[in-house]
């Protein structure tokens, strides 16, 4: 497979691949039933593109006597619980997406493995690392590149570093006011109500006193 | 038969030596959790790593969940009960799967939104040290200190955007509350002056075709 990959895709990107499956195969996991299916919650701005990298590994790989076939289905949920993509991954993959709308988005692994007839209670464990912005973090230092050029990566990363702070103050402004919204239209919902419920009190206390007095002068026991 | 081309034993090294350093890996995740649920998440650490855990409910019932943290041998690390907000540093003593757990079995019928944040090591550094001869130039040491206050800074922004949603959460349930109770109350006013006039009458209805029935 790795020979394959990297006649594929060149050596750069094979690298980065395999330091990316290194990274996540030391990355904190949690544990997957059988098409269980588990979901994290991302709060991701407008027009923000999030990149997702996943393992899906047997929990005891000792035990495991033959090797299924292991497959994610990752659905990705915007903030209408509507679905922006569903894909079908192999055991270890990458999925990317462009947030279209501001607020909190699903992402949902569920295993479809085959083969799994046989051990019906078999737990698996997902391996997970989300990532936000374009310019994830480099790691792959050329060590052929001269000062100037680290430096010059350096600042563009902290130069996205600073976009990213910037869109998601942004997005915070806008939670703010509706924030700011909410307890204004509380406050005008308490005052109005209150209100309403002291005239309906009295008006009520009113017909009340009214009607009894009618009837009892015409019970002609006033 | 394939050709590697590049220097495939410089980026061997450079493999090897991230490696080497304890790779940095920092996980922030925010999840649901249902109620009477428990969700655990593992991590391998390697001895003498510095971790830090850090979590917060964000949204849902009295904002608290209990959180247990194990080490590859089973012994708790750490364990509160209805917390809502905590960070716990420790310095890993044994090699090994380390397991923290969040649960809310506790709760009957609301699911809360958990928020965590596990620290494993120190991040690499922005100028890497191995073939480093001199001290860093001033350009260097301005990037390093910058690098550094922007990571304060969207840590930070992290708490604040939390502290922010935990607010419009339970603002979001006061609002909902006023206006059920109000509409609530108001028919229950209406009902009850209402049925108080009729109840009185009654009292005082003809007895000749009626028998006065004595209410319990």
């Amino acid at each position: 497979v790795l020979c394959f990959v990297i006649v594929t895709m060149g050596l750069r990107a094979t690298a980065f691949l395999l330091q990316t499956y290194l990274i996540l195969a030391a990355a904190m996991y949690f544990d997957l039933g059988e098409q269980e299916e588990k979901c994290i919650i991302e709060e991701i701005p407008e027009d923000m593109l999030v990149t997702g990298y996943f393992l899906l590994e047997p929990w005891d790989v000792k035990a495991f006597s033959h090797s299924p076939h292991l497959g994610v289905t990752v659905t990705i949920r915007d903030p209408n619980h509507e679905v922006v993509t569903t894909k079908r991954y192999g055991k270890f993959g990458k999925v990317t997406f462009t947030a279209h709308a501001s607020g909190q988005h699903y992402l949902c692994f569920q295993t479809n493995s085959t083969r799994f007839s046989v051990f019906a209670k078999e737990r698996l464990k997902l391996h997970l690392d989300v990532q936000m912005g374009e310019h994830a973090i480099d790691r792959n230092t050329d060590k052929t590149q001269d000062n100037m050029e680290i430096l010059e990566n350096s600042l563009s990363h902290l130069i996205d570093q600073m976009m990213y702070i910037i869109r998601q103050q942004e997005y915070q402004r806008e939670k703010e006011e509706t924030f700011r919204e909410i307890s204004e239209d509380t406050n005008s919902k308490v005052l109005w109500w209150a209100v309403v419920q002291t005239s309906i009190l009295l008006s009520v206390g009113f017909w009340q006193m009214k009607r009894l007095k009618d009837f009892f002068i015409a019970k002609k026991l006033v | 038969v394939f050709r590697m081309y590049g220097s495939p034993r410089v980026l061997l090294q450079v493999l090897w030596a991230q490696l080497l350093c304890g790779w940095v890996l920092g996980s922030e995740l925010t999840f649901e959790l249902p109620d009477n649920a428990k969700q655990c998440f593992y991590e391998d650490i390697i001895i003498g790593t510095k971790c830090t855990l850090e979590f917060q409910v964000v949204t849902g019932g009295h904002y608290d969940v209990d959180c247990r943290l194990e080490d590859p041998d089973g012994t708790t690390l750490y364990k509160e009960m209805k917390k809502q907000y905590d960070s716990f540093t420790f310095t890993a003593a044994k090699n090994g799967t380390y397991k923290f757990c969040f649960s809310n079995e506790f709760s009957t019928f609301t699911h809360k939104t958990v928020y965590f944040d596990f620290q494993v090591g120190d991040d690499p550094p922005l100028f890497p040290n191995e073939n480093r001869v001199t001290a860093l130039t001033q350009m260097e040491s301005a990037c390093v200190s910058i690098h550094e206050a922007l990571k304060s800074v969207i840590d930070y922004q992290t708490h604040f955007r939390l502290r922010e949603a935990q607010g419009r959460s339970r603002a979001e349930d006061l609002n909902t509350r006023v206006a059920f109770w109000s509409i609530g109350e108001a028919i229950i006013l209406l009902v009850v002056s209402i049925s108080q006039v009729v109840l009185l009458r009654s009292f005082f209805s003809d007895k000749k075709t009626t028998t006065t029935r004595v209410g319990s």
